[in-house]
Order: structure tokens, then C-alpha cells, then sequence
């Protein structure tokens, strides 16, 4: 007869054991930029809660996974340079230079490559990760912010908020080749997983252009009216579209909330309700998520993609920027 | 594309804080900036920017000025300038066929009777300066105010402006009374027990919320904070004060500009500067949208509905169709830090919540047509 510390023991083993093989395995991490406190929380993608906050560089905005998903890049904006988070030692091992004040940059699909866009310089720079070198720089409009590469890393494409243009830039040639006129204060590019288009936010604007990419031509300025909103409060800024190109969710900035668009026929289905001054926007890697972050409220919102639905806020640093999630 | 810029060196009053000397720079170095902003654009639409600076003396002539701009075929013209040699230019001949950008003069009289066809106005009006204040202490339920005013016209047509807001939004004004004590050395050894004393004495004995100033020369209204009779907050062009532009001010991509501009101009943004960075930038907005550097077209677009500005303040700025006035949020601040925005929530419009500051369609005293 097993004594009763024996019984205790393989309880807690047994419930080790469930949570080893449990939702563990599956759930996600989370990361998010904290812009005024200068730190990286990292959120449990199964219980959402913050577990761990990990002091960087200043004013951290744009933020991405390295492709071997092993690091965190870093725009580090006021420390004028980006520091890459080992995500096993959670620490900074190494910084790139990066130009001045990198507020959002892309990795090219082959991941060798950072395209870092200098809000205050109106360049675009491009660095080699491997080097830690500045390849070149590419002269674009005033306050360069999106960047979005194809899908096939053949173009990048930057938005200027000042200007209100997307710059197609060809990645091979390191030229602009196109300059698109989109509404005003454009804020991000976000390409469908196909290649076919680019989705151009403009906040000042209030609305989400539709580009074709082969055409280079814009095929639908989509709008909102969200009952009870002022429109000078509807500022779209995160663009993210499924791979299927069913859905499309857009944060609409101070109106506080997502909006949930048909991608076929770009008609506006519905409107989620979310933390305060919604910007960033990023899925989990099945797309069953999508985290937003929330800049006023200092909290991060999930919703649910098939449910179309917010499930909870998780609280988290001071002016949340940007969000990634790893698998 | 050839801007024209006009301003004349007016001697001004040291104000009574030692701390913010009017630069001698003020306005167009935000023109420069905003020159620089449209040739950064125009590299990819084919399109240069120049700004052709004419800065009279005090003693010079302001109309020979403007014809010497006008002869050279230039019809957008920014203007530095106050009301009175701002009237005396658009009545010019030489201006019928030009366009005023006007990103000095507050006067309400230009937004009214004495507004003109050839003139947009970049700075908010008084008017809806002292609204956007009014909403905010509305909204905070301080609606006693005690109105003190000083001795300019500017700051009578301020106080009139205050007094009209409390009645449209429902405040009341409990006092009412002119500033006439004029100290001695104040900021001498010692000086400020004096004004202790004075202003003590001037705000006793009424029952009120909030102390609201009128005095755009700063010749007293910093020495009111902390010498009042009662514990209260003082606002208006001291204290909190509602304006175009606010050194503490960094929502909306704000910091970008502010960074841009102290580093080329090596000083902070004032609501001149950023009135005339908006002036050259709104002129470099319709010539990308329209592909035009044709005066007439840029001037019908920037007035029609199809144009919007990015001013660094979220909602997009548009020009009112009645009088020709800049429609933007107003930014309520005090020296260290942005406190609020008008117009408040709540402050419902018709057609544009922007449209709750300042004089509305329905009653303008402007007749463009």
C-alpha cells in the first residue's frame, strides 16, 4: 500500500506529465515591443499571461523573428541601431547597425537580409545580417515607416508618411521603381501570401488602398464608418491578411478597434472591439490568432480569426509597438 | 515651383518670462522645413520647390515688397505678416490673381468682416482658440471663470471670444475684470512680493473655478500662477493654453517633425513655424495630388473637398469653404506637458466635430461669394 507522500509524488508527477503533452507543445510565444519602457515582454501563448519582461535598447518599435526563429530583431529607434534578442538566453547578444532611427524594417524571405526604413533620414537601408553591415541606401520619401517585401524577396515596398507615397523598390537593382500616390500618412504594406497585391494603410487618410502588383496600380481604396466614431478618429495602420486571402483585419488606431475585411471583395464584415489606439497586428503561425497591440491601454488583444471574436487582453509594458509570435 | 514668402521684422516686447525670447527666425524657418519636406516628395514626382524670401525692415514698405514678388510671376504667397499690412497687400492689385497664406494673424476680423477671397488662414482664429479651451473646462466641470484682461486688442478680442464660448458651451463668466497694475522692475531683487500682494488682492472676494487670462504679450499673465487669493488653476494665453502647436506635443508622429525642425533650425517649433511649414506643405500636398504647378488649380484644390492635410495632429486638415480658414484640432498645453486636445469628446458636429471651434458656416460674417 502506497503511503500517502508516495501518492503525492506521482500526482505531481502525473500532472507534470499532462502538462509536458498537453496544449504546451502547440501554444505559442509572444513578444511585444514596449516603445516608453524600453522592453521586450514576452507573453505564454497558452495561459496569456506576461511572463517575463526583457530590458532593451531605446524606444523599441518594429520588431521580427529571425528565420531560424532563434532571435529577436530589434529597432532599438533612439539607440540608433538594432540589437538582436537571443530568445533561449533571452538576452542581447549583438547589435547591426542599422542607420538613424529605425522605426520598422522587414527580413527578406532568404533571411539574410534586414530592410530597416529611417524615419528621420528618408532612407531606406539595407543590412546584412551575417556582416553586420550597411549594404547601401535607398533615398525614398519623408518618414519612410512600411516596408513589406514580396513574397518572392523581388520587391520591397515602403511607405513615407509624409510624402504619402508607396515606393516600389526592386531588391536586385536596389532602385525605386515605382512611386504610387496612396492617401495620407501611409503606415504599413502588407503583401497577400500569393504575391498578386499590397494592401497600403494610410492614417491620416482613413483608408486601406488595394494594389495590384503587377499593374502597380491601385484597384480599391477600402473605408470605414464605425457607428459611434468620429471618422477623424478611424486611423488604419496594421494590415494583416490570411494566407488564403479570405480574411483581411486592419487596426483602425484610436477608434479602438480591428476591422474584419472580406479580402475577395474587400467589403468591411465587422468591427472588433479592442484595447485603445490599436496599431500592430500579427497571427500565430496556424492563423488561428491574431494579437493586436494597444498603445494607450498598455495591453495586447487576441481574437480569435474563425470566431471573428476577441477572447482576452493581456496587460503589458508602457505603449506597446510592435508584436511577433513563435511557434 | 516657385513660394513666396513675405514678412516684416517688428520689434517686439520682451515677454515677462526670461526664458522664451521670441526668436528672430520665428515662421520661416518652418517654411524651410516645409520646402525641404516637398523636395524630398518631388524627387519622385519631377518636381522642385523654392522659397523666395523677401523679410522687409520695420521701417520698410510691405506693398513694394509684394508687387516685387508679383512681378516675377509668383501667386503663392506665404505671409508672416499682422492684420492690418496683411489687408493692405491682399487689396492690391498686383494680388488678385494670388493666393495668401496666412500664418501669423489670429484676428477673427479676417475670418469675418473683413475676410478676403485671396487669403487662407493656417493659424486657428482666436475664436477657436478660446473654444477649444472653453470645451475642455467644460468637459472638466470647471464652468466659474474668472476673466481678467489685458490692454491690447488682441486680448479684448480674446476675452470676447472667451465670453462668447462660456455662453455657447454653457460656462459662466462670475468676473470680469481689465489688468491695469503696471509694476515696477518685477524681476529685480525682491519684486515679487509686490506682485504677491496685487494679484492676492485682485482675485479676492469672488467665488470662481478657474482664473482665464487674456494676454498674448505676456506682459503679466505668468506672474498669476501661484499669487491668487483661492487655490486655482489659470489658463488661457498663460497656464494651460490652447494652441496650433505645443512644445510638449509628440502624439501622431508629432516627434518626427519636431526632430526634423530642431535639428535644421536648431531651436523648438512655434505655432508660426508650424503654420508656415503646414502653408508650404498644404501647396506641395495639391501639386503631388493634382500634377500641377498651375497657381489657379493648386489654389481651387487646396480649396475644394478632395484636399487633406497631414498636420501631425491624427485628424486630416482641410480648408473651410466660407472663410477660408485651416479646420484642425487645437492642442491644450502648458510650458512641460500636452494636457488635451479639443474639440472634446462629446462636442457633436454636423458634418465635421472639427467644425465645433471657431465661427461655423451658419454664422459667419464672411462673404466670399
Amino acid at each position: 500500500m502506497p503511503s500517502p507522500l508516495t501518492c503525492a509524488f506521482w500526482a505531481v508527477w502525473a500532472l507534470v506529465f499532462v502538462r509536458l503533452a498537453g496544449p504546451i507543445a502547440a501554444a505559442d510565444t509572444i513578444y511585444v515591443s514596449n516603445e516608453k519602457d524600453n522592453t521586450i515582454t514576452v507573453v505564454d501563448g497558452d495561459s496569456l499571461t506576461a511572463v517575463k519582461t526583457i530590458p532593451v535598447g531605446q524606444r523599441p518599435r518594429g520588431i521580427v523573428l529571425s528565420s531560424d526563429q532563434k532571435s529577436l530583431y530589434i529597432c532599438a529607434s533612439d539607440s540608433d541601431h538594432i540589437e538582436v534578442l537571443d530568445l533561449a538566453s533571452e538576452k542581447v547578444v549583438r547589435t547591426l547597425p542599422s542607420g538613424t532611427d529605425p522605426e520598422f524594417f522587414a527580413l527578406d524571405p532568404t533571411g539574410k537580409l534586414l530592410y530597416v526604413a529611417n524615419e528621420d533620414d528618408s532612407l531606406v537601408t539595407i543590412v546584412d545580417i551575417a556582416q553586420g553591415d550597411v549594404l547601401t541606401e535607398i533615398p525614398v520619401g519623408v518618414e519612410p515607416e512600411g516596408m513589406g517585401v514580396s513574397p518572392d524577396g523581388k520587391y520591397l515596398v515602403n511607405t513615407s508618411e509624409t510624402t504619402n507615397m508607396a515606393h516600389v523598390i526592386d531588391t536586385a537593382k536596389r532602385k525605386v521603381i515605382a512611386n504610387i500616390l496612396v492617401d495620407s500618412r501611409p503606415r504599413r504594406a502588407t503583401w497577400t501570401a500569393d504575391g498578386a497585391q499590397f494592401w497600403v494603410s494610410a492614417e491620416v487618410g482613413g483608408t486601406v488602398s488595394v494594389i495590384d502588383a503587377a499593374k502597380l496600380k491601385i484597384i480599391k481604396r477600402i473605408t470605414f464608418a464605425v457607428p459611434g466614431v468620429p471618422s477623424e478618429a478611424i486611423g488604419p495602420v496594421g494590415v494583416a491578411i490570411t494566407r488564403d486571402r479570405k480574411l483581411a483585419f486592419v487596426a483602425l488606431g484610436p477608434a479602438n478597434r480591428v476591422a474584419v475585411i472580406d479580402a475577395q471583395t474587400y467589403e468591411v464584415l465587422r468591427y472588433l472591439l479592442v484595447g485603445q489606439r490599436v496599431w500592430s497586428l500579427a497571427f500565430n503561425q496556424n492563423q488561428s490568432r491574431l494579437y493586436t497591440t494597444n498603445g494607450v491601454s498598455n495591453d495586447i488583444s487576441v481574437i480569435d480569426v474563425a470566431a471573428q471574436k476577441v477572447i482576452k487582453s493581456v496587460p503589458v509594458g508602457q505603449s506597446p509597438w510592435g508584436v511577433v509570435s513563435r511557434p | 515651383m516657385q513660394i513666396g514668402w513675405l514678412s516684416q521684422s517688428v520689434k517686439r516686447t520682451l515677454p515677462l518670462s526670461y526664458l522664451d525670447q521670441p526668436p528672430d527666425d520665428e515662421g520661416i524657418q518652418g517654411a524651410r522645413l516645409g520646402i525641404a519636406d516637398n523636395n524630398t516628395t518631388g524627387q519622385f514626382t519631377g518636381q522642385s520647390f523654392e522659397l523666395v524670401e523677401s523679410i522687409v525692415p520695420e521701417s520698410g514698405d510691405v506693398a513694394a515688397a509684394f508687387r516685387d514678388l508679383a512681378a516675377t510671376g509668383i501667386r503663392l504667397i506665404v505671409t508672416d505678416l499682422d492684420a492690418p499690412r496683411l489687408l493692405t497687400v491682399a487689396a492690391l492689385p498686383d494680388a488678385a490673381h494670388a493666393t495668401i497664406l496666412n500664418t501669423a494673424a489670429p484676428d477673427d476680423r479676417l475670418r469675418a468682416a473683413d475676410c478676403r477671397a485671396n487669403i487662407l488662414h493656417l493659424l486657428p482664429s482666436r475664436a477657436m482658440l478660446a473654444d477649444a479651451l472653453v470645451q475642455y473646462l467644460v468637459v472638466k466641470r470647471w464652468r466659474d471663470f474668472f476673466l481678467v484682461t489685458g490692454h491690447t486688442d488682441g486680448d479684448r478680442e480674446f476675452a470676447g471670444d472667451i465670453r462668447h464660448a462660456a455662453q455657447k458651451f454653457g460656462a459662466d463668466i462670475v468676473a470680469d475684470k481689465p489688468w491695469t497694475f503696471i509694476p515696477g522692475a518685477r524681476r529685480t531683487d525682491t519684486g515679487h512680493f509686490a506682485i504677491e500682494a496685487e494679484v492676492a488682492r485682485f482675485t479676492q472676494g469672488v467665488t470662481y473655478d478657474v482664473l482665464v487670462v487674456a494676454d498674448e504679450e505676456d506682459e503679466f499673465g505668468d506672474d498669476l500662477p501661484y499669487h491668487t487669493f483661492d487655490p486655482r488653476p489659470v489658463a488661457g494665453t498663460q497656464g494651460l493654453v490652447p494652441s496650433a502647436w505645443a512644445r510638449a506635443h509628440e502624439q501622431w508622429g508629432a516627434t518626427q517633425l519636431q526632430n526634423r525642425f530642431l535639428r535644421q533650425a536648431k531651436r523648438w517649433l512655434t505655432d508660426r513655424d508650424y503654420a508656415a511649414w503646414m502653408a508650404v506643405r498644404a501647396i506641395g500636398e495639391t501639386t503631388t495630388r493634382t500634377q500641377s504647378i498651375d497657381p489657379n488649380v493648386i489654389s481651387a484644390y487646396m480649396r475644394g473637398d478632395r484636399f487633406e492635410l497631414a498636420g501631425y495632429k491624427g485628424a486630416p486638415l482641410s480648408f473651410r469653404s466660407w472663410d477660408g480658414q485651416l479646420r484642425q484640432p487645437v492642442l491644450l498645453a502648458d510650458a512641460r506637458a500636452l494636457v488635451s486636445v479639443s474639440p472634446q469628446p462629446g462636442f457633436l458636429h454636423q458634418f465635421s466635430e472639427l467644425d465645433t471651434l471657431g465661427i461655423d458656416q451658419p454664422e459667419t460674417k464672411c462673404h466670399l461669394h
